[in-house]
């Protein structure tokens, strides 16, 4: 047991001292971004003396590395800091737009994953024959076209013409759980198309890999089922990068969602930091990125949980 | 049909190749064989590699590996065609009426999985038995089959236990489902021989005890003569010779067989000691970084110029550790290797070009040695170029030298690896080694992936190279017969010690210590009984403890 939790506790630790490392990186990266935010906040016409004013108020005159740790500071207690154009609470205002964006990425989890996994395991059964040629060649043409172009067809096709639902997807806290999920159907049916096929594809490739074992012979000659034997012998010895790709698509779902956002304005996340970088409006860039690093690291870091904890090895030692 | 339970007639069995450079097509790999089993029975079924045992084996539960295709010829199984049965009428048969082991408990076992639900899981599906029932059977067998905590052993996980028991937890498996017939492939080749003989006996009492019939797939002819009631001896798909166990090992017919039967042929006899040893390996302890636990613990050996030291043990004896040690792979921490005059730097990074030419090595596996993008020629002129400088026409020369020393000729040079057979690929670099003019090579169980006459083969050229060359042979292996054959000095390993060191006549003669007497008596002898005689020998003797 203690080299299992040895494991676990180095790969916590791993991605802790990323997720510093990648909040230095993102202070860094806007600190160097182009542009002056008491200039964007007070206007081509403001006296030098107001703009000279406004940046001592906001602390832009100190050296980087004090404002890099008077942030993190607030950052671990919670405080975002303030919205420089709004002047609201960034925790506030993000913690809305950060459960939006989470709702919709959950439910597309909820239909991608299992349809995922369902197809790859059924890619392998019928491999190189019809069923299998079929999923591969229509996951990998959805994901070949831009996503964009999938929603703005699908926008055309259900809401347009068949009215099923709607193009526009606003929600608001008044909307039960069935008219939130009827709104947001169809980005949920594009992310989904867009994250299927890498997780089919790896399910089936891991799949196919452990079908080359021994055991995979001695189940056969067990008179198993095939599909029993995909499933009960093969897919408990795929898990390790099944998971990793799984991740990988739900941080997608969470961080890279911003085109399907916008395209639908949903207010999620994604919207709301593409609206304040044009605003130049740094804390909140900052306080997404961070999310979004946390996000993405947190996944990966599960990710790698789940590949230590399922080596029986590991899991039980000798 | 007759009561026979088995019967194959006239099988024919092809597969798809691929060859390199050519399209693949279909070869026939078993031309027309025919046997049955009668119920209860142990059928053997013995030959070198290639020559079909295994897919023999497997057409009786109706079953192709790989490209595998049965093409031709009729398996009866309880009075049915298998070949001409529905999908679901053959799943029935396989996990139910025929089972199988195989060579490698540790790939067939589902490392995800408890050892219970995979012996248990085909007598379940099968509806043979309720989970309850099928799990008290599996105890019952684990406990018939010698395993430790019968009771619990279920729960474990494959990698928890050694790989001789899980080669009885294989057995368990195939016999939970109260098949009519199990097929053993091999059952006992993977392990060490002081294991074999347990497992070996192991599965003759289960046999006994349970009536089941038996096809037994082994290369080996000793072993089958121990639990075979009848022998059928195949050579690259053929039937050669087809008998009672007493008519095969006591009077085989065909020349096949007889050169099975009489395989081990070699006698060499012990060369007396010369003042100065070529190698002198002194107080060698060694550990591997990042553990606290000695694999090597004071070893003193001495080999003489142009003389064979055979380090002989088990696996994880640490006989392929002190081969490390003396090439400089695995510094050691404590003890000097003294070789040709000179002491050897503990790491590689510290030998000189001349301590690297004249000590080479020649590993178990020739294939994955050699570069298969590299010609013959290409391999064996390496080494001459590297140490001699040799260019053009000399260099070629001296490969056809050679090739012809190892009895293959100059035809060979400008093949490839692959094109080459498992006997050819390691005189290939048998011929490597020998280029670099060594004083000593040393030899990791150079002939255990061979079959017997191919080994016998091996064996034969590098004694033969011996007198030619003056070479000295560190001669690491677990196979006794091979140590008898070509020894002149003999170190005997366990856990990390050398037990038992001497001339070969000395170290295999009586008065024995416990370990080696073990080893000895452990080594399947080709005549009947002898595994009741060993085993009856043992009870006694612990008994009279």
């Amino acid at each position: 047991m203690s080299l299992l939790l040895k494991l676990l506790a180095q790969r916590i630790a791993l991605g802790l001292l990323l997720l510093f490392l990648v909040s230095i990186l993102i202070f860094s990266g806007t600190i160097i971004l182009p542009g002056d935010v008491a200039q964007q906040i007070l206007g081509q016409s403001a006296t030098p003396e107001a703009l000279a004013n406004m940046r001592r108020d906001l602390g832009l005159n100190d050296p980087p590395i004090q404002r890099y740790f008077n942030w993190l500071g607030g950052v671990l207690q919670g405080d975002l800091g303030t919205s420089l154009t709004s002047g609201k609470d960034i925790a506030e205002s993000i913690g809305k737009r950060l459960g939006n964006t989470l709702f919709l990425a959950f439910w597309a989890a909820i239909i991608s994953v299992p349809l995922a996994i369902l197809l790859g395991l059924i890619a392998v059964r019928y491999r190189e024959r019809w069923p299998d040629k079929l999923i591969s060649a229509v996951t990998l043409a959805s994901i070949s076209v831009p996503e964009f172009l999938i929603a703005y067809v699908a926008i055309f096709f259900v809401s347009v013409r068949l009215r099923w639902a709607p193009s526009v997807t606003t929600i608001n806290d008044s909307m039960s759980l069935g008219e939130k999920l009827h709104t947001i159907s169809i980005p949920i049916a594009v992310l989904t198309l867009v994250v299927l096929a890498h997780m089919m594809r790896m399910t089936r490739a891991a799949i196919l890999n452990v079908m080359q074992s021994a055991y995979i012979e001695t189940a056969e000659l067990k008179g198993l089922r095939m599909f029993t034997i995909i499933w009960k012998h093969a897919f408990p010895n795929s898990i390790a990068p099944v998971v990793n790709v799984v991740m990988l698509n739900l941080a997608y779902l969470v961080v890279g969602v911003v085109v399907i956002e916008v395209v639908f304005t949903y207010p999620g996340m994604g919207q709301f930091l593409v609206d304040h970088v044009s605003k130049r409006d740094i804390p909140v860039v900052q306080a997404c990125g961070l999310i979004f690093a946390a996000v993405y690291i947190g996944l990966n870091m599960f990710a790698d949980i789940v590949s230590i904890v399922a080596n029986p090895r590991l899991r039980h030692p000798k | 049909m007759s009561d026979k339970l088995l019967k194959v007639q006239n099988l024919k069995i092809g597969a798809t190749v691929y060859p390199p450079g050519e399209k693949p097509h279909d070869i026939e790999i078993v031309h027309g064989v025919s046997f049955e089993v009668e119920k209860g029975k142990v059928l053997g079924l013995i030959g070198e590699s290639g020559a079909g045992k295994s897919t023999i084996g497997l057409a009786s539960m109706a079953y192709g590996r790989g490209g595998v295709k049965i093409t031709g010829g009729e398996v009866w199984v309880n009075g049915r065609d298998i070949l001409k049965t529905t999908n679901a009428d053959v799943r029935a048969l396989r996990g139910g009426e025929v089972t199988y082991v195989s060579q490698s408990a540790a790939a067939s076992f589902n490392p995800a999985k408890k050892i219970m639900d995979q012996v248990t899981e085909a007598a379940i599906l099968q509806g043979k038995f309720s989970k309850k029932e099928a799990e008290r059977r599996a105890v019952e067998l684990f406990r018939k089959l010698g395993l430790p905590d019968p009771e619990n052993i279920g729960n474990r996980y494959p990698h928890q236990v050694s790989g001789g028991q899980l080669q009885r937890c294989m057995t368990a498996l195939a016999l939970c489902p109260e098949p009519d017939l199990v097929v053993f492939d091999e059952p006992t080749t993977a392990l060490d021989v002081t294991t074999q003989i347990d497992v070996l006996m192991a599965i003759k009492e289960a046999i006994r005890d349970t009536g089941v019939a038996a096809l037994y797939i082994t290369h080996d002819l000793a072993v089958v003569a121990q639990v075979s009631d009848d022998i059928l001896v195949l050579k690259m798909g053929d039937m050669v010779e087809y008998g009672s166990v007493d008519q095969i090992i006591n009077n085989p017919q065909e020349e096949y067989t007889k050169a099975l039967v009489s395989v081990r042929s070699i006698e060499h006899a012990e060369k007396t000691p010369t003042p100065e040893p070529v190698l002198k390996v002194k107080n060698i302890t060694a550990r591997y970084k990042g553990t606290n636990f000695d694999v090597l613990k004071n070893i003193n050996v001495e080999l003489h110029p142009g003389q064979t030291l055979a380090v002989v043990g088990e696996s994880g004896s640490g006989k392929s550790t002190l081969a490390r040690v003396i090439t400089g792979l695995l510094p050691q921490s404590n003890g000097s290797v003294h070789f040709a005059g000179r002491d050897l730097s503990k790491d590689l990074g510290g030998r000189s070009k001349e301590d690297l030419r004249e000590l080479q090595m020649i590993y178990q596996m020739a294939d994955v040695a050699m570069n298969p993008r590299q010609t013959v020629g290409t391999i064996i002129g390496r080494p001459l170029e590297f140490y001699f400088g040799l260019r053009g026409a000399e260099k070629r020369k001296r490969i056809v030298e050679l090739l012809d020393e190892i009895e293959m000729g100059a035809g060979f040079i400008d093949r490839y690896p692959a094109e080459l057979s498992g006997g050819q690929k390691q005189r290939v670099c048998i011929a490597r080694a020998l280029a670099a003019k060594p004083k000593m090579i040393i030899c990791d169980e150079v002939t255990s992936a061979l079959d017997p006459l191919v080994a016998d083969g091996i064996l034969k050229l590098l004694l033969d190279l011996q007198k030619i060359e003056d070479v000295a042979y560190l001669f690491i292996t677990h196979d006794l017969a091979t140590v008898k054959a070509i020894a002149d000095s003999i170190a005997v390993m366990y856990q990390g010690e050398v037990v038992r060191y001497g001339g070969k006549t000395d170290v295999l003669s009586p008065p024995f210590d416990d370990y080696t007497d073990l080893l000895l008596s452990s080594v399947p002898e080709m005549k009947l009984g002898w595994l009741e005689e060993v085993i009856a020998n043992r009870k006694m003797e612990s008994a009279g403890n």
